[in-house]
């Protein structure tokens, strides 16, 4: 897998110069952290690249990080006919949450990337839909963030004083 | 055999209050009504959860709740008396729960099975209605995470109670519409 990891890590920094800010192997996976700029031309690479053929998406999700002042995408991408997994991770500030949409690439990306808006904010540039899947049409947070609390904030029958919160 | 027939104890309802004599009892409109609206009703099963597994148990012939009247479940909610709401209700199920009730003919009555139905239970959370009687009025709630098949029964003859003892008046009554106006519905 190091030698995978090793292999992908060059032909990137060969393709796209000073775009890929780490490559690592986390429990055996080889995770690579790129600059959100320019992500899309490499995951496009990574699935049209006859050597990769990272055809297959099989998540994409997003993640806030812990100092709350950037949100993260992170593509899992699977090579099928060489069963061979890497996850793309890239990060943004949170003032400015936006990313090109991949959608074009892989159709199986519409609803991930609705889900992650919906539960993140991400705006995905050149989403063809991009409104909430999962929660109510009228919300108007972005619950995981980190920034808005987690229980209902129309609850009157847990007060302070009753559960010590 | 007309011993016979004295000497059995099987009572199918009480009689309501009335006047008797040698042929006749004569009693309210109301009672009689009731009688027969609380010992037939047909429950509308509003299942999303474990609640509603727990239902099921109620059913099925251990616990039997076609004893009480309830033989028949109505899967169309124009054709229904009593509304169960088993299980979480996420806020996006709201308006359709609130649609299903709406459709339902007068009189009708609503249950609110288990925890999470009454109050939102443990998903104190953005995502999950913190109890049905914000959209729609309840008239009895069984708690439990979830209920025993014993306690849903238990709140399905305080339901018969209510239906026995309601008076026919009740659903034009200002109080009533009052009630359904705060919950916005016509």
């Amino acid at each position: 897998m190091e030698e995978f990891l090793s292999k992908v890590h060059a032909v990137l920094n060969e393709k796209f110069p000073g775009e890929v800010l780490s490559a690592e192997l986390v429990y055996d996976f080889p995770v690579v952290t790129v600059k959100p700029n320019h992500s899309h031309a490499i995951l496009q690479f990574l699935k049209e690249d006859a050597s990769f053929n990272f055809h297959f998406l099989t998540d994409l999700t997003g993640v806030q990080t812990a100092d709350e002042k950037e949100l993260g995408v992170i593509y899992h991408l699977h090579n099928l006919p060489a069963n061979i997994r890497i996850r793309i991770k890239t990060f943004f500030s949170i003032t400015k949450p936006e990313i090109k949409s991949v959608t074009d690439l892989w159709p199986a990306a519409n609803w991930m990337e609705r889900e992650t808006y919906d539960f993140f904010g991400v705006k995905f540039q050149g989403h063809p839909n991009l409104k909430r899947i999962l929660n109510v049409d009228e919300m108007d947070i972005f619950p995981l963030r980190k920034e808005y609390p987690l229980e209902d904030q129309t609850r009157d029958d847990k007060s302070d004083k009753m559960f010590g919160r | 055999m007309a011993e016979l027939v004295k000497k059995s104890s099987v009572e199918i309802v009480t009689k309501p209050e009335g006047l008797e004599g040698q042929g006749f009892f004569a009693t309210r409109v109301d009672s009689v009504m009731g009688l027969a609206r609380a010992n037939s009703l047909w429950p509308l099963p509003f299942a999303t959860s474990c609640c509603g597994i727990e239902f099921m148990a109620t059913m099925a012939s251990h616990y039997d709740l076609a004893r009480f009247g309830m033989e028949r479940l109505s899967f169309s909610p124009r054709q229904a008396d009593l509304l169960m709401v088993m299980g979480t209700i996420a806020k996006k199920m709201g308006p359709t729960l609130r649609q299903v009730y709406e459709q339902m003919a007068e009189p009708r009555w609503v249950i609110s099975v288990g925890a999470c139905a009454c109050s939102g239970g443990i998903f104190d959370t953005y995502s999950v209605l913190q109890g049905i009687d914000r959209i729609i009025p309840v008239d009895v709630y069984v708690p439990g995470c979830p209920p025993n098949p014993e306690q849903i029964i238990d709140g399905i003859l305080k339901i018969q109670e209510l239906a026995k003892h309601e008076s026919s008046r009740r659903r034009y009554s200002p109080e009533y519409k009052a009630l359904l106006n705060s919950y916005g519905i016509e």
